[in-house]
This record gives C-alpha cells, structure tokens and sequence, in this order.
C-alpha cells in the first residue's frame, strides 16, 4: 500500500493501481473516452489526463500507476483546459448531427462536450469523408462518426477474439476499418454487437428494424406476433429510468398489446422446446459415443464463429435451432395454420438483447417461401418503439402471455445468463436418463460471471464432464485446448457474449458489470421463486409434442426445430 | 574463408564443437598457449597481408555507400574496372562505406605501392580515365581532384594536405566513423585485424554482465537516439529485472528527415555495431538481438546480413561463443518505413507483428518489453560506441565531450551548407565550428539564418546563438534538442513559417492516429500555417476569421499536444512551430498582419509589379495575364493593378526585359 494526495485528500492505494482507479475510490469521476474496465489502459484519448503538483507535468490517470507521495490534481485549470481542447479537437473532425444521431443522449462525446463548456467552434477544417458501411444485417458503422478510441477493436479482438476491424491509415487518415477496407458482412465480424455496446459515439449501431414492425402492425391483412427473450424484460427497465434488475415481463406483455401486436409468447418457452431436443441430443450422443464435447447452439455469433474459425469443429455443434429460431418455426409452420392463418400473412418479430440474431433470422436454413422470423429487435430498438407509442410503461397493469406458448418453466427463463442452457439442459437430460428429477435442481457450479466455468453430473453412475464458457475469446481458447486435447468434455454451453444474453451486443447502452450482475439475480431469484421449474413438466411443451411434433428428436422434430451449419469463408 | 577456425598448428585446440575462450585475443597476438614462432609468424602475415602493408600492386578504394552511389559511384567504379581491362592494369578494387563528405562524392581512393593512400573528390565517371592515367600510369597526383591523403600507409604525397589536416575531417573526433569509408565493410578480417571483437572475447572472458554495465555506465555514454538516456543505466534495469528470456534491439529505424547518421555506419562498420550489439546483449542477459532497420536502407541491410553471416560462421555468434556459455542470435527485422517506428514501443509493437503504435509508459521496455520482456533499446550510433568503451575503457571515452555529455556525437549536415555530409566531434563542440568551419559555411555567398536541429521533432537555433555548444544540456537549456544528430541548415532565403509548415506536414503525415491531440492537433496546427500562407486574393470574410482564429489558437494548441500527447513524436510535434515562432516571430507577424513573406518563398503571398524603367511595353505579359491585371498602352511602360492579380506569376516568366518585380 502506499499513500497520494489526490485534490488535497489522502488516497491509498495497491501496488500497481493507477491513478484513475484510485481517485475512484473517493468518488472523483476523471473523464475518458478509451479506458475500459478489466483490460491493459492503451492512453489513447488522453482526456483522462491530470496534472502532477509536483511537476507541473500532464499525466494519463488510466495508464499512470499511483506512486508513493504523488500530489495529483485531477481537475486542476491546466488539466481542464487540456481536456477541453482534446473535446474540441474531436469535434473540429466530428460531423454536427446530433440531432440526427442515433448516439444522441447516449453519446460521451456529447456528454463531456457539454460538460466541459464548449460553447464553439474553436477549431475547423478539413473533415475525413467515409461512407457508411451498410454491409451488415445487423451493424451499421458510421466511420465519419468515429474518435479512434479504439475500444470496438480491442473489444473485438481481446474480449472476442475475432478482430474483424482494427486501425487502418496514418495521421489524420487513420480510421478503424475492416480488412482490406470491405465490408462488415465479408468480415469475420460475427455480428455479437459488443463494439456497439462498447462505443462512445453514434459511430457504431444496430441496423434498425423499427420502421418494419411499424408497418406491418399498421396493416389490418398481417397479423403480427412478438416473442421476447429471456433477457429482455431484465434489462427493458433501465431504457425507462426503473431500478436496474426490475423484471417488467408483465408490463411488456402489456406494452406488446397497446402497440397492437396480436400474440405476445416469451422465447423462454421455446427455450423450453429447445432443452427438450438438446438434453435429448445429449442423450442420444452418451448412448452413442459422441461426438463430444456436444456445443450448445443457442448463440448466433458462436455459431458463425465456429463456421469461421473452426469448421472443423461444426459436428460437435448441436443441431438444435436457437429458441428464436425454434419460436419462429412454431409459429409460422404450426401455430398459423392450426389458426387458418397463411404464413405469408404473418408477421413474426422477435424482440432480442442481441444484434446476431438479426443476421440469424435472415440465414437462409431459417424458412422457406417466408422467414421463420421476419423482424428483430434489439432491447434498444424496443424501448424506442414503446417511446414513439407514447406508452408510459411503469404506468401500465402487468398481463399474461397468450396461449398457447405462454407457459414457460423457469429453466427456460435462466437461457438468459451464461450457464442457464447449461442448467436447464441438465435439469432435462437427468430426468431423461433416470427418469427422476434432480434432487438440487441449481447449480451453483455454472452460475456467476467468471469466464470459465467447470462441473461434473453424476448421472446414474455416469460421469458427465460439462464447461460453460462466455465471451468468444474465452470460447476460442477452450476450444483450442478441447482441440488439443488438453481438456475433455462431454458438454460445453457457449455464449457469445460475457455473461451471456443479460449483457448482449442489444441490451441498453450505459449497461456496466453491476448492471449485468443486477439482472444475473434476478433471473436467479425467477427461478428460486418458481413453481415449474424443468423444462419437461411445461404443460405446454407437453402439449406441444403430444399434438404436433411427437417425442424429442422425432422426424417431425428434426424437420422442424434443427438445423445444419456451413464452412464460411471470411477475410480473417 | 575460415579465419578464426584456422588452426596455426596442432597445439591449437580451438574448433567449432570446443571453441578456446581466447580465440580473438590468440588471433591478434598469438600465439597464446604455446611457443611458436612459426605461429607468431603465420599471424602477421596475415595480419599485414589483411591491413595491405608491402602491396604488390595498386588498390582502389571506391566510396559505394549510399551517397556515392548516388552521386553515381556505380558509373564510377564501372569506369575505373573497364579503364583497368583495357590496359590489362593488375589493380585491386575494393567498395567502402562513406568517409562522410557527401557533397565531394563519389569519392575514389588510391594506394599505390609504398605510397600513402590518397583520397580523390567528384571522381565522376568521366573524370575516372584521367585520374587513373594520372595515377596508375605516370604515377602522379593530380592535385585539383586530391583531397587528402593518410598517414601511416606509405611514403606520403608532396602538396596533398594530411587528413589530419584537412579542414573538414581534421577538428573531427572520429571514434564510431573510424572505419567508415576506409575499411572494406565486407571483410571480417579486416575488422579482426584491426582489434575487432576484441572487446566482446574479452568482455565474455573476463567481465561479468554486472561489471560490463558498470564499465558503461561510468563512461557516461548516454542514448544517441534522442532521449540522451544514459546507456547503462538503461542496461542495468533490463540486468535487475528477473526474467526467463531478454532481448536487445537495435533501432535502426532513422526516421528523421536529414538523418543518415545511422545508415553510414551500418554500410561502412556493419561489424562493429553487431559487436556493440552483441555486448549488450551479454550485459543485459539477452539471447536474442533484433535489428530493426527502415526497409529503404537495402544496402545497409545487405551488409548487414553479409557481416551476421559472417559472424556466424566464425562462431562470434551462435551458442556457447568462444565457450562462455553465452549464445546470441542477431535478427533482422525490417521495417516499412514508418517514422512512428522509431519510437520504442511502437517499434516494439511492430517486432510483435501488430501495427506500429505506441503504448503508454510506464512500464518501461527495460522492465515490459519486447513480448512483454524486459528489453534494451539502443541506436545504432550508441551501440556502435560500445566496443570503444570496452576497449579503452570509460576514462577514454570522458577524455572527449563534457562532463555530462562525454564522448562524441555524429551529425548528418545538410540544407544551405557547402560541405554536406557527416561529420564526428566532440560533444560540446561550438556549433559555429561545425557549420562554418568543418561544414565549410553557407554557399553563394548568402547569409546564415538558423540550423535545424533534431529533425522534425527538434528545434531551431538562429544566427546570434551559434557560439551554443552542442551536448545534451546546453540544447535542452536552449529549448531545443539533441534527437538523432540531423542538422539541417537554413540561410537568408528560407521561410521560416515554411520550414515550420514543411515539418508539420511530414509529422501529421507520419503521426500514427492513435491519440487524439497528436492525430487532430497537428492535422489543425498544419491547417492553421496553410491558412497564413495561403493567397488572400479569393479568401472570403470567413475565411479570414477562421485564419485569425487559428492564430490565435496556435501557440495554446501547440501547448496541449506538446503536454498531453502519448509519446514522444506527439510531445514534439508542435517544436518546429513552437521554436520557430520563438525565434521568428517577426516572420510569422509579416505573414499575418502585413500578408508578405519576407523570405519570399509563399508564392500566395507575392505581390508583382512592373519597373518602369525596364519595361519596353511590348504588351506580352498583359496578353497572358489571366485576368488582365496587366494595364498600359503598347511601347509605354506598364503597371499591374494589385487588387486584379492573383499571383500566378505569368508576366515574369515570359518577360524578356526582367522588368517584373516580385514583392
């Protein structure tokens, strides 16, 4: 430990602790553009400097380490104005659209340009003019938008591990952009969205899908169906200024009504529907040996990782759709025509805490002569749709899904946090080989925020090695030890993102680590305070196989509800 | 071509597989484990047979580095080699780095049997059939081509000056050029012969890596890269920090515009930088050296590879050299060019195959560096001055410069300066002395105005301060700096707000885009000096506010980026403006407030008129004037209605009276 006086007050601080993480810890908030939490500082903005006493010297509080007897003035006049100019600097480059910016309240750059005083232009000039790319079906990046802060690139490259956009260009040309400046959709870009939710500007966005949902709720020949993720009504309160962790599933529900959607269903009960196939999967596999480790397939941006990076590995995939996809083929192939309605004329949206399943709906296995799911929206795009519907959410009374997919088990609603397939899954697959249910249907084991999580499932005498890993970085590196045989599995749960869907690449901007653990507990306590909790005892789900599709891994089941995945060719 | 394997006799036990720690020593004054005349004898022969002493027939040194060969050496030398077929003349040809008067070259020098060596200057393809005939045939110096000639190699030349008496290289201190442009920069035996290696056998023999960063560290040898961060210190760090693997880097990535300090002495010495490398690497404890040098140097990196290969071979580098238990490989890492590179942790970066961009420091290469290894980065210029100080030890090296800066330093002078080329002096050396003495002054007769020194990132010193001694101190107390030791000269008809906007231009091109106030700031500071030099004829109200405003803005943003930017090519970018409008205020002031460039140079600032007393009106330059600025009646003299002209300066050029004035 050692002692700095930071704006007069005395600090301790740890070896190796910066200057920023200890002014922190007494509640001073030093501006900055590129620090991220967890990662090596890189000092690229420069807006975090603060001035030593000593030296007269600007200094980087995030990159600085804290040293015995420094005097830091974290907001001295000289480390003001310097801020100020680094502001003004970055607008003199920065087109003058807020008003049109799809970043506009969200923006820092927005923020700290109020917050520091910059009244005008003191700066002008030249402009670097870069066309959008539109490439993507589910990121627009806007380059001209860009401040270089470079925390898309390393989010993508050290939290992901998929590096489809990194620096391009020197001086002033520099920009971040993808390999040989080509689009986004021929990237290795997994669409995962966590640049977006890592951008300080409106630089980088999801594509918007508002206007479509619009539409087709204002024509009286479609008939509009919405499901709404696990994750979703953990996070939707935030957009509104409610407590972060308010599960608002009831008030949606309700909001889906007033804007005109005709069927409300949660995906949780297609997550049901799909525990049931890909415990069944795992069954099938223990009783044939293999191929393991079986990977879950829930995540749209694992599954293109895979496509990309190890197509090798696509066999150890599970076949099953993602529980949107298995929501959309129910709806359209089985719920439309069993209510006389032509598929054609029904439109089914989706809404997401992910960016990725826009580019899954749009594959091309995902439906026929119409799309299994025909819109999605992000958590973003859902609260922006409620606003222009003027509805005031926190005023609305709660209601039920409709039927007959309303019902869902609380195994089905943890999908949303890293480790919930996993739970869910075994839930399932124990009662499938034993015919009993778990006597401790939690697992501590896969539950919380750490990177890798490991387990053995004793099953009637039958050991059942499983990991659950979030992020794609982390995913990669257990892959590549899977690859090498340094670790063994039967069955690995991925998600794409850390910590899973409660912190997607659609999920509120401003989200944060408590902010995520927030709606963690909360889907932990959904399912500490349930009633029906394992997927198979869902008296829908019964009923959905008792009239349509017969017994998990039916042929009818197959048809429906899995799918098959191909080699990509990607610039990587 | 074994040398060091060369067995004298049976008694030497010295081989690849069992090498004898004293192999290097042996060579120069063996034999060493046994009595032998026969040995004694082997080694001198070879050893006068390697430094030419009795030669039988001429040998002509031709200056090929990349100078000469500019200046067309290569013609040179095909001349010299024809001339020699022809008339069936036995001569011996041999290529040499450059001596370091660039603006004489290509430089060609010939020993004749029992003579001294003398050096020729502008021996041009053409002039070659004389010289030699001159030479080679009659045996006589022809004295308008002589330059100098050197001791010691043979009876000496009446009216040749000595080169120790030449004005330019005699006031030179050349310890890191000793054997530019003198030595055969191929031969390893030639740098054996004269002691090469010597300081490395010896460290690796005798010296722990403690007492070899003690030795450099007492010497005072301080970084010549820029920093001036003294060397040793520098080593011991990268020494304490416990680590499984170390590295060592040269950079030779010389980045600044009128540097070539660095690529002189890898063409000409290639040997004595790898020997201060690989010194280095044994004090710090590094296996693994880099070298990493600019792609556009294709003929430093040739002999660089020539001389590791070299090295190699003779087991100076490898595993267990000279049975130490040392092993050390030297790699060579090209760079493509990036002046940002020769900053140390984008250069880093760059090793590490990711885009060469700076990180913050702390942490220190010496403690986090390459591969997150501690890791010494060193210039060639300072590494080349490493086997001296082994060699004669850290009192040699103080006997030249000052107390805080000893040694030497090398320049690279180019610009408005007769004598362009390299020069080594003492530290503390008046600059007065460099330029107009050794550097020969400023040519035509034109007045000096100020010397740009450091490169971009440095700063000027105008006439009136030339009696300012150059070491580290006495140009950091200036506010300018040391950098990499280009200087750049200017004289009376240089535009200063120009230079500055010249620099600027290369900065901002050259900044790496990653932090804000280096990548915007210097894009606007660049913008700001276009706006005052620009032409005001079309400039609109707006523009004119947005061009005070920028002045205005100019010394607070130079401030910012200067105090805020990452690393040191931010830190500096603002010096060519900051200084010259220190030192030139009033220039900036003309072009401001009065739209004149005094100096000339901002072509949108001219004004033209027409000497009436010249002018025989014959009517041409109003016929071209684009926008018939130019009145008056045909055989009357005629006048240019300023607020009409544009500046383009077409009535100049087609004048046939120079009755057009320029303002």
């Amino acid at each position: 430990m050692m002692k700095l006086t930071i704006n007069g007050k005395t600090v301790e601080a740890r070896n190796g602790e910066t200057i920023l993480e200890a002014a922190r810890k007494i509640g001073l908030d030093i501006p900055t553009l590129c620090h991220m939490e967890g990662l090596a500082p890189t000092g690229t903005c420069r807006v975090c400097v603060v001035e030593d006493r000593k030296t007269g010297k600007l200094i980087p509080s995030c990159s600085y380490p804290a040293a015995e007897g420094m005097e830091i003035a974290t907001h001295s006049n000289q480390a003001v104005a310097a801020r100020k100019t680094i502001i003004e600097l970055l607008l003199a480059s920065h087109p003058d659209d807020c008003l049109y910016c799809p970043g506009n309240g969200t923006c820092v750059l927005q923020r700290y340009a109020q917050e520091l005083g910059v009244r005008q232009r003191s700066y002008s000039g030249a402009r670097n003019r870069i066309n959008l790319d539109v490439s993507s079906p589910s990121i627009i990046r806007d380059p001209e938008k860009c401040i270089l802060c470079g925390r898309c690139v390393r989010v993508c490259s050290e939290v992901q591990g998929v590096s489809a956009i990194d620096f391009t260009g020197r001086g002033s040309g520099a920009q971040v952009a993808c390999a040989f400046d080509e689009g986004l959709n021929i990237s290795s870009c997994v669409n995962c969205g966590q640049c977006v939710m890592v951008c300080p500007t409106g630089s980088l966005t999801e594509r918007r899908d508002v206007e479509r949902v619009m539409k087709a709720l204002d024509d009286p020949e479609v008939t509009v169906v919405v499901q709404h993720a696990p994750a979703v009504s953990v996070s939707l309160a935030e957009e509104f200024g409610l407590k972060p962790g308010s599960d608002i599933v009831d008030k949606m529900n309700a909001a889906f009504r007033r804007m005109g959607f005709d069927s409300v269903f949660p995906t949780s009960f297609s997550a049901d529907l799909t525990v049931m196939e890909e415990a069944n999967e795992l069954v099938q596999r223990v009783r044939n040996g293999g191929p393991f480790p079986m990977f879950t397939s829930c995540s749209p941006g694992w599954i293109k990782f895979l496509e990309e990076f190890h197509p090798e590995m696509l066999g150890n995939a599970s076949t099953c759709k993602s529980p949107q996809q298995m929501m959309g083929a129910v709806i359209k192939r089985l719920w439309a025509p069993a209510n006389n309605l032509d598929p054609r004329k029904v439109f089914s949206v989706s809404i997401m805490p992910c960016t990725a399943k826009k580019f899954e709906a749009a594959r091309p296995e995902m439906g026929g002569d119409t799309q299994d799911v025909d819109a999605v929206l992000t958590t973003r795009e859902l609260a922006e749709l409620i606003r222009i519907f003027g509805i005031d959410i926190a005023m609305l009374e709660g209601e039920p899904a409709d039927s007959p997919f309303g019902d869902r088990s609380s195994a089905g609603k943890l999908f949303g946090a890293s480790g919930g397939v996993m739970e869910a899954a075994a839930r399932t697959a124990f009662h499938m080989l034993t015919g009993e249910n778990l006597a401790e249907l939690k697992l501590d084991e896969v539950r919380g925020l750490d990177e890798v999580k490991e387990t053995t499932l004793l099953i009637n005498g039958l050991e059942l090695r499983v990991a659950v890993v979030s992020g794609l970085g982390n995913a990669g590196r257990l892959l590549k030890d899977i690859i090498a045989g340094k670790r063994t599995y039967h069955f690995v749960e991925v998600m794409s993102c850390p910590g899973g869907c409660i912190n997607g690449g659609g999920q509120p901007y401003l989200t944060n680590p408590e902010r995520v653990r927030a709606r963690m507990q909360t889907l932990y306590e959904i399912d500490r305070n349930a009633s029906l909790r394992v997927a198979h005892e869902n008296p829908s789900i019964k009923a959905l196989y008792r009239d349509f599709l017969e017994e998990p891994g039916s042929e009818r089941a197959h048809h429906l509800l899995h799918t098959e995945y191909t080699a990509r060719e990607v610039l990587r | 071509m074994p040398i060091i394997l060369d067995r004298c006799c049976e008694k030497c036990s010295h081989s690849q597989a069992e090498p004898c720690p004293m192999a290097i020593e042996c060579l120069l004054d063996g034999p060493l484990c046994h009595e032998s005349p026969a040995c004694s004898e082997a080694r001198n022969t070879w050893k006068s047979k390697v430094q030419r002493s009795g030669l039988s027939q001429p040998v002509i040194f031709a200056g090929a580095g990349t100078c000469g060969l500019g200046a067309g050496a290569g013609s040179t030398i095909q001349a010299i080699r024809e001339f020699l077929d022809t008339r069936s003349i036995p001569c011996t040809i041999v290529e040499v780095g450059c001596i370091g008067l660039c603006a004489v070259e290509p430089i060609v020098d010939i020993m004749l049997p029992g003579r001294a060596r003398v050096s020729f200057a502008g021996v041009t393809h053409d002039r070659v059939c004389a010289l030699l005939e001159s030479m080679l045939e009659r045996g006589e110096v022809p004295e308008d081509m002589a330059l100098c000639q050197f001791t010691g190699t043979g009876e000496t030349w009446k009216g040749v000056p000595l080169f120790s008496e030449h004005p330019f290289f005699g006031p030179q201190t050349r310890w890191v050029l000793e054997n530019c442009g003198t030595m055969n920069p191929e031969s390893l035996e030639e740098y054996l012969a004269a002691g090469g290696y010597r300081a490395f056998a010896v460290t690796l023999r005798t010296r722990t890596p403690e007492s070899t960063c003690d030795i450099v560290e007492e010497s005072g040898l301080r970084g010549r890269g820029g920093g001036g961060f003294p060397a040793g210190r520098k080593w011991r760090f990268a020494l304490n920090t416990p680590s499984g693997s170390k590295y060592v880097i040269c950079n030779a990535d010389e980045g600044d515009p009128g540097a070539f300090m660095d690529r002189a002495v890898i063409e000409g010495d290639p040997h004595k930088l790898i020997e201060g490398i690989a010194i280095a690497s044994y004090a710090v404890g590094a296996n693994k050296a880099y070298i990493y040098i600019r792609a556009e140097y294709p003929l430093a990196i040739q002999r660089l590879r020539k001389a590791l290969e070299q090295a190699e071979n003779q087991g100076i580098l490898g595993t267990n050299i000279f049975d130490s238990g040392f092993d050390l490989n030297i790699v060579i890492k090209m760079g493509a060019g990036a002046f940002v590179c020769g900053e140390e942790t984008a250069l880093i970066h760059s090793i590490e195959g990711h885009r060469g961009m700076p990180s913050p420091k702390p942490p220190f290469p010496a403690v986090s560096g390459l591969f997150g290894k501690p890791t010494v980065i060193n210039n060639v210029e300072t590494l080349a001055n490493v086997p001296g100080i082994l060699n004669n030890g850290p009192g040699w090296f103080r006997s030249a410069g000052t107390e805080n800066s000893p040694g030497t330093k090398v320049f690279a002078l180019s610009g408005k300066i007769t004598n362009t080329g390299l020069i080594e002096v003492a530290m503390g050396t008046p600059i007065h002395d460099i330029l107009f003495s050794m550097g020969g002054g400023i040519p035509d007769g034109k007045a000096f105005k100020a010397v740009q020194i450091g490169g971009p990132s440095g700063g000027c010193i105008p006439d009136g301060h030339t009696d300012l001694r150059i070491d580290y101190e006495s140009l950091g107390e200036f506010g300018a700096m040391m950098g990499s030791g280009g200087l750049v000269v200017m004289d009376e008809d240089t535009c200063m707000v120009d230079v500055a906007k010249f620099f600027m231009d290369f900065i901002q091109r050259e900044s790496c885009g990653k932090c804000i106030p280096c990548r915007e700031g210097t894009r606007r500071l660049l913008e700001i000096l276009n706006a005052i030099t620009r032409g005001y004829r079309d400039e609109t109200p707006e523009q004119a506010l947005e061009r005070f405003r920028g002045i205005v803005n100019l010394e607070r943003l130079g401030q910012v980026i200067r105090k805020t930017s990452l690393c040191g090519l931010g830190q500096t970018a603002p010096n060519p403006v900051l200084s010259t409008l220190r030192w030139f205020r009033d220039e900036y002031e003309a072009h401001i407030f009065e739209r004149k460039c005094p100096a000339g140079v901002c072509t949108g600032l001219l004004t033209f008129s027409i000497d009436e007393d010249a002018c025989r009106g014959c009517t041409l330059c109003a016929g071209k004037c684009p926008t018939g600025a130019v009145k008056g009646a045909r055989k009357s003299p005629h006048y240019i209605v300023t607020s009409e002209c544009i500046g383009c300066g077409a009535c100049l050029e087609v004048c046939p009276f120079d009755a057009v004035r320029v303002h």
